[in-house]
This record gives structure tokens, C-alpha cells and sequence, in this order.
């Protein structure tokens, strides 16, 4: 399962704080100084959080050169908040740096292709100043063939890649990393979406080094084409360090059972399809003797996911490890409460669990049964349409919401909902910093009593005090968002959508919420005079996005002279005409690069 | 498939309305006072929104005037693509994948249609044609003899155009070679045995 390693996680203390610092460090200091200033490098060295970093930075020059020496991860939140060239320069001994491009928006289609966060500046900024990189992360950024060939020839000593919901790369590009990282540990692919012709796809896997391999993580569950199975297998032999697997669905089962057999020293694995090839070997009750056993000998895992085409009758070969797992991940797995129970049942660890709406509040209820120390539930529709059948509902929320004390993030989307069983969630589950709940009809109310939503998200806000993530759905009225103004101050991500009567909406969250560093909102009554009640408080986020609400472009020009560091981009979709004043989306963030310069021409910068 | 249900449908099919295709309240029981209530909604959240985007106002007249197939809103639910695509491919793969056949039954004025990929085997098959026909047919068709022999055969048509008997076969390799389906009747269906 992807894993929300601290790095790449959206409550990160300081995001951007690079972006806030003074320029560069001036002429060089006297000998006293720099000794002093190598005395300070060996302190700051040991320091991690960039938040603490970004404060350091701030002291005087000094500690502001010192830090500058010292960081070697470099987290940039938004890719357009600051030039590959200016990040460089200041800092200048990275080893590892994490990217991060469009908005989250993204992801659902809000954005048309094209609209930007290129690797390419950056990839070239860097082979120049970091010949020593070690690791990249990257998340929804547009990364291309070309870019992944400059990376492996740039940096020999290049140890970790992982691309996250990118796309603009195919099976050429990982070749040309399998072929010439001859360090690589870790090769993560999660969620992208690769360009590949069907007929011209690359044999990746037969490029590793055919010596014995460095590989500790090797992702590929969302690379749609099949792999060499052979170069697979051979590749997991001559790689004893391997403890991350994700296949994708073209493994069969029983390809599995052999990979299984190879590396029983796997902590995480992604089983692909878990389903037999189609009709090729006939479902003999032999076979899931032997899978069940390969499992048995498989005394390390802790982490399963994939399950994507999953015949239900090799399901209990996972029984013996059940009572090890602490991540399960069934999200693609269309299975009923009675097919999960008996696995469910056994997993007394389990701290992340991902799993689809088909197992209804009946497997919920199993699972608020058994898994008293779950962290972190998501809970995704198979059928994800504003009309679909009712699945999960309030009555799960509530189970789980009484089973799993500790429970810390939750994603839950379903047909219906209620006040009441929000609110005895926000009492339960105290340590909530995550709450997403997304009712799929648009405007609905609570199912019972027929009123808005606003009850139960202010309690959400009341009652949890850790809250740092919020995503509000169903019909919310501008009292929902009175009560996140008032109660939600550290709520640093925020997400609206269809909600809210007026613009005291915005109003309320963006005077009360003092920690607010992203929000994202679409379809909602929000005008220019709510917009401008933010001015105060751009600059301390990260972005905004605002789409299909009550914008103009008279409204977000104000904007855009009264803050001169912020970029406001108005967006509009490819086959629209140029709406005149109405503003279709905007997505604005503070940046010191200025207007960028790679806007495709349905962007507008103001 | 419920008796019920074909015989609606058969009804429907032939009663004469005005109005456009698809215009029909669905038959299927609705879950009445979620879609009710969230009618009424619409129409009082209507002085709530006076600004909203063009597409929304479509949205919501379509919602109102055809439930079943509802407009869907670009990205919502938050769904990532990656995710829907995973799922639509495996749906229509196995939508796609329906199969039906035509059936004859000899006497009968016209044919029907079933899909074999809703029945697990061959009792089910049974069955579901008998249901199809009751209103043709005298007795079962489904393994009942009289002291004369079974009165009906079901037959189907394979590949190589051949009629054969139905039920000889493994039920997997029968569905993938059957084209059409003919249910015998009388004379012709003597002297024939289905396997059991």
C-alpha cells in the first residue's frame, strides 16, 4: 500500500518554508566567523524537521549559511513556488530531494493535461549542482523519458526513485534507470499513469544488472503493460536485499506463489491479480494448498496489497500471516462481509486498512471487532456514482467508530450519513487528524432527521483536537463552516465541495482557521468579496484553488495586485471560449519565481 | 430473473406511450424518501445557489427529470482515475462479456432472448427457460419424464452449425460454443434423453 511516509505527508510541520527565507548568504565572512559557522554546521547537520530547518534559517546570516550546508533533503512543496535554479543555489550539499507539482485537484480530472509541473527544469538544474543525488520523490509532476535518461546518467550514485501519480513516462524510461542505476534500493511506482504504445513497449525488467542487485523496493502494481516474467523471477533471485514487492494484475497467482518462494524475506508484498491466469490451470484444490503454505513460510510480512482480480477461494491462503499484518489493503478487491470476515478475524495488528464498500457495514462491523489498534481506514466505493446502492453507512462509522479508539485518519465514501453518527465519532475517536468523509450525492442531508450536515463536522472540529485534515461533504449550510472558523485551528487542509449558502463561508474559514495552508474548493457559492477576505493570510499557504464558484476576473486581478508574491492563475477548460469575467477556476500560491513561464495558453496569469 | 419482471417487460414492450425512451420511472423499487426528499432539496437549495455554473443547472434539471441516468459531474466523486479505470475495465469486461443467445421453442410465435452468463449451470439454464415459456408449454421442461419419454428436448446450435443435445458437455465448454438455443418439441423430441 502506499505508504504515507513522513516526507510526502500533507500534515508536514512547515510546509514552504524555504520559500519565506531571505536571499543569499552576501560576501563571505571573517576566519572567526566561519569558524564559528563550521562549529554551528556541526550541530545543525543533526537537525531533520524542516520545519525546525526553516526556523534556524531565519536567525541571522550565519545560521542561515550554516543550515544552507548542512540540509541534505530538500522538500519543495510546489514546484512553481520557487526556481530549480534558486533552490540550487542555496542549497548546495542535497542528497535527496522531494517535489511536489499540481494541485490535488488534478487527480479528478479538474485540470486539463498540459498545464505544467515539469521535472525537466528541475532534473537539468540538478545534474548540474548535485552529483552526488541519491534519492527523488516525486508526486504529480509531468515527468518524461528523457528526464529519467538525464537522471541515470547524471547521478552514479543514485539510490532512490518513486514516482507518485506522474505520468508523461513509459517503459522506455524505466529501462534506461533499471539499466544505468546500478545502486538503485528502491524504484517505487505508485499510481502513475505510463504512456505506453502497445507496440512499442520496453522489456524494462531484463535490464537490471544481472549481478547481484541492491534492490530493497521494487513497486510496479500500476504499470499496465505486462512484464518479462522470467527477467522478474531471475531478478528476485540475484536480489537478497529485496523486502518491498508490488507486482501488477498480469501476475498470476501461481507466478506469485514462485516470486514467494524466491524471497521469503518480504515485508511487503503486492500480490497483482491473486486470481488464476484465465483458464490456464484448473482451480484444483493442490494449488491453494501450496499457496497457503508459501504464505505460511512467508514469516515477515507485514504489509499486503493488490488483490486486484481476487478469486475468493485463495483468500484464506493469507491466513497465516493475517496475525502479523499491520497494513491490508483490499481497496481493489470485490469481496462481500462473509469473504472478509474470516480473514478480518485473525488480524489482531492490523493498523492500516484500505478495503472497498462491498464488504458493507456488516464488514465493517467485523473489523471494528477484531482490529483495536487500527490507525487509518479508507473505505472506497466499487461503484463510485452520486446514485449508487447504499453499502456503508452511518451504521459502519459508528462501529468503527467504537471498535477503534486509536483510530488516527479515515476516508470514508458513502451513500448516506448522519449527524449523530459523525458526532459519536468525534467523542470516540479523539485522536482523529485525519477526517475525510465524502457523502457521493451532491447536497445530501443527513438521511434520518433530514437536516444539513453542519452538526456533525462542527463536532468533527470540536471534539477533535488534532485535527489537521479536513473534507467536508453533503449539504452544509454556512453554519458548518462558522463552527471549522472557530474550532479548527489547526486544520491545515481543507476540502469543500458543493457546501456552504454565502460567502460568509469562506469568510469564516479563512479569519478562523490561522494554520490553513491548502484549500481546495469547486461548486460552491463563493464570490470575489469572500476571496479578498483572505488577503491577510495568502502568503502563510500554500495554495488555493477555487473552481466552478463565483469568481470574476475583476475580483482575482485585486487579488493579484495587492499580493505581488503570489501567482494567480485563472484556468479555464480547452474547448471553452474566453468566458469574459467569470472565472472558471483559479488556482493561486505564493511563489518567488514569479509568473511562470511554461503556462500553456488556457492558462491566464494574472 | 424473476417470472414477474419478463412478464412486465413483455407488457411494457407492447403498451403504447408517448414520450421519449427512457423517460419512464424506473421499475425497480426505488428507495423512495432519500430521492424525494433530495427532489425537494433541489428545489429549495435553488434560491440557495442563484450563482451556480451552467453545468451544475443542468445537472440538477437532468437529475430531476431522469433519475435513472443521472448526469454525472466532471470529478465527483473524488475518484481517481486511476482507480475508476481499474474497475470500468473489469466491468466492461464482464458486461461485455454477457452472453446472449437466441431461443426458439417450436410452436411458440416468437423467440426470446437469455443470457447465458447469468445461469451457473444447467439447472439454472433449465429453469430459466422454463420460466421464459410457461406460458407456451404444457408441462416442465426441466428433467421431468412421463412414461412416454421427456416432451421436450433443448437443443442448442454450436459452432460447426451442428444442433446438439444440451447437457453432454461441461457447462464452461457449453457456453462458449453455443450460438443459439431451440427447444424441441413433440415428435421430433422422442427418443432423446438429456443426461441428468
Amino acid at each position: 500500500m502506499r505508504e504515507e511516509r513522513s516526507d510526502m505527508s500533507e500534515d508536514e510541520d512547515g510546509g514552504g518554508g524555504s520559500a519565506k527565507s531571505r536571499g543569499g548568504g552576501g560576501a563571505p565572512p571573517p576566519f572567526s566567523d566561519q569558524v564559528l559557522e563550521n562549529v554551528l554546521e556541526n550541530v545543525l547537520q543533526f537537525l531533520s524537521s524542516r520545519g525546525d530547518r526553516n526556523a534556524a534559517s531565519l536567525v541571522c546570516r550565519s545560521w542561515y549559511r550554516a543550515e544552507a550546508q548542512t540540509r541534505r533533503e530538500l522538500f519543495i512543496g510546489n514546484c512553481y513556488a520557487v526556481s530549480p535554479r534558486r533552490a540550487t543555489e542555496r542549497f548546495r550539499r542535497v542528497r535527496a530531494v522531494v517535489l511536489k507539482g499540481k494541485p490535488r485537484f488534478a487527480d479528478f480530472g479538474l485540470i486539463p493535461n498540459n498545464w505544467g509541473a515539469h521535472f525537466h527544469p528541475w532534473v537539468c538544474a540538478m545534474a548540474a549542482a548535485y552529483p552526488w543525488l541519491e534519492k527523488i520523490c516525486l508526486k504529480r509532476m509531468s515527468v518524461a523519458d528523457g528526464d529519467l535518461s538525464l537522471l541515470a546518467y547524471s547521478f552514479p550514485n543514485f539510490k532512490e526513485l518513486s514516482l507518485i501519480c506522474c505520468e508523461g513516462f513509459s517503459t522506455a524510461g524505466l529501462a534506461v534507470i533499471a539499466e544505468k542505476c546500478r545502486h538503485l534500493r528502491v524504484l517505487d511506482l505508485i499510481e502513475d499513469y505510463l504512456e505506453d504504445d502497445e507496440d512499442e513497449m520496453s522489456d524494462w525488467m531484463s535490464r537490471f544488472p544481472e549481478t547481484t542487485t541492491s534492490l530493497e523496493s521494487l513497486v510496479f502494481d500500476c504499470v499496465g503493460s505486462a512484464v518479462n516474467f522470467e527477467a522478474l523471477e531471475a531478478l528476485v533471485t540475484r536480489s537478497p536485499a529485496l523486502r518491498r514487492l508490488r507486482v501488477n494484475h498480469h501476475v498470476s497467482v501461481e507466478q506469485l506463489r514462485r516470486l514467494m518462494a524466491l524471497a521469503p524475506q518480504l515485508t511487503h508484498l503486492g500480490t497483482g491479480s491473486f486470481g488464476s491466469a484465465a483458464a490456464a490451470i484448473p482451480q484444483g484444490g493442490n494449488n491453494v494448498v501450496d499457496l497457503v503454505n508459501t504464505f505460511a513460510a512467508s514469516k515477515s510480512l507485514v504489509c499486503l496489497s493488490g488483490f486486484r482480480d481476487v478469486a475468493p477461494q485463495y483468500l484464506p491462503a493469507i491466513y497465516p500471516v493475517c496475525a502479523n499484518l499491520t497494513s491490508l489493503n483490499f481497496s481493489f478487491a470485490d469481496i462481500s462481509a462473509e469473504e472478509l470476515n474470516p480473514v478480518i478475524r485473525h488480524c489482531h495488528n492490523l493498523q492500516n486498512f484500505w478495503v472497498l464498500d462491498t464488504v458493507r457495514d456488516e464488514g465493517l462491523q467485523a473489523v471494528a471487532a477484531t482490529c483495536k489498534d487500527l490507525r487509518e481506514l479508507r473505505v472506497f466505493p466499487v461503484d463510485p456514482t452520486e446514485d449508487s446502492e447504499v453499502s456503508v453507512s452511518d451504521v459502519g462509522l459508528v462501529a468503527i467508530s467504537e471498535g477503534c479508539r486509536k483510530l488516527r485518519s479515515i476516508l470514508y465514501f458513502c451513500q448516506q450519513m448522519t449527524n449523530a453518527a459523525v458526532v459519536t465519532m468525534s467523542k470516540n475517536c479523539q485522536d482523529l487528524v485525519v477526517f475525510r468523509l465524502c457523502i457521493m450525492g451532491r447536497h445530501r442531508p443527513d438521511h434520518v432527521t433530514e437536516e444539513p450536515m453542519d452538526e456533525g463536522f462542527g463536532a468533527i472540529v470540536m471534539n477533535c483536537k488534532k485535527l489537521r485534515r479536513l473534507s467536508v461533504s453533503g449539504l452544509l449550510t454556512d453554519k458548518a463552516f462558522a463552527y471549522i472558523g472557530k474550532y479548527g485551528k489547526l486544520v491545515r487542509t481543507l476540502s469543500v465541495a458543493f457546501a456552504g449558502n454565502s460567502d460568509l463561508a469562506l469568510r469564516y474559514v479563512l479569519e478562523g482557521c490561522t494554520k490553513l495552508q491548502k484549500l481546495e474548493i469547486r461548486d460552491s457559492p463563493f464570490g470575489d468579496s469572500a476571496l479578498l477576505a483572505g488577503l491577510h493570510h495568502y502568503y502563510n499557504m500554500r495554495f488555493l484553488w477555487m473552481s466552478s464558484c463565483k469568481l470574476s476576473v475583476r475580483g482575482c486581478n485585486e487579488v493579484a495586485q495587492r499580493l505581488p508574491h503570489l501567482v494567480v492563475e485563472v484556468i479555464r477548460d480547452r474547448d471553452e471560449d474566453d468566458d469574459g469575467e467569470f472565472v472558471e477556476k483559479l488556482y493561486m500560491y505564493r511563489s518567488l519565481a514569479g509568473p511562470r513561464t511554461d503556462a500553456p495558453p488556457f492558462v491566464k496569469i494574472l | 430473473m424473476e417470472v414477474a419482471a419478463s412478464d412486465l417487460d413483455n407488457l411494457k414492450a407492447t403498451e403504447l406511450r408517448l414520450g421519449l425512451p427512457g423517460s419512464d420511472a424506473p421499475e425497480k423499487p426505488a428507495p423512495a424518501s432519500p430521492r424525494g426528499s433530495k427532489r425537494a432539496l433541489l428545489e429549495a437549495n435553488e434560491e440557495h445557489r442563484p450563482g451556480k455554473s451552467k453545468s451544475l443547472e443542468a445537472d440538477s434539471r437532468d437529475q430531476e427529470a431522469q433519475p435513472v441516468a443521472k448526469a454525472r459531474v466532471v470529478g465527483w466523486p473524488p475518484i481517481r482515475s486511476y482507480r475508476k479505470n481499474s474497475f470500468q475495465a473489469r466491468k466492461a469486461e464482464v458486461e461485455a462479456a454477457g452472453l446472449f443467445v437466441k431461443v426458439s421453442m417450436d410452436g411458440a410465435p416468437y423467440l426470446r432472448k437469455i443470457d447465458l452468463k447469468l445461469c451457473k449451470g444447467y439447472q439454472e439454464l433449465r429453469e430459466a427457460l422454463d420460466n421464459m415459456f410457461r406460458c407456451f408449454s404444457i408441462g416442465e421442461l426441466s428433467g421431468m419424464e412421463g412414461c412416454d419419454g421427456p416432451k421436450y428436448a433443448i437443443t442448442y446450435e454450436d459452432k460447426d452449425g451442428d444442433w446438439m443435445l444440451v447437457g453432454d458437455v461441461p457447462w464452461e465448454m457449453f457456453i462458449s460454443s453455443c450460438k443459439r438455443l431451440r427447444i424441441m418439441r413433440g415428435a421430433e423430441a422422442r427418443g432423446t434423453r438429456s443426461s441428468p
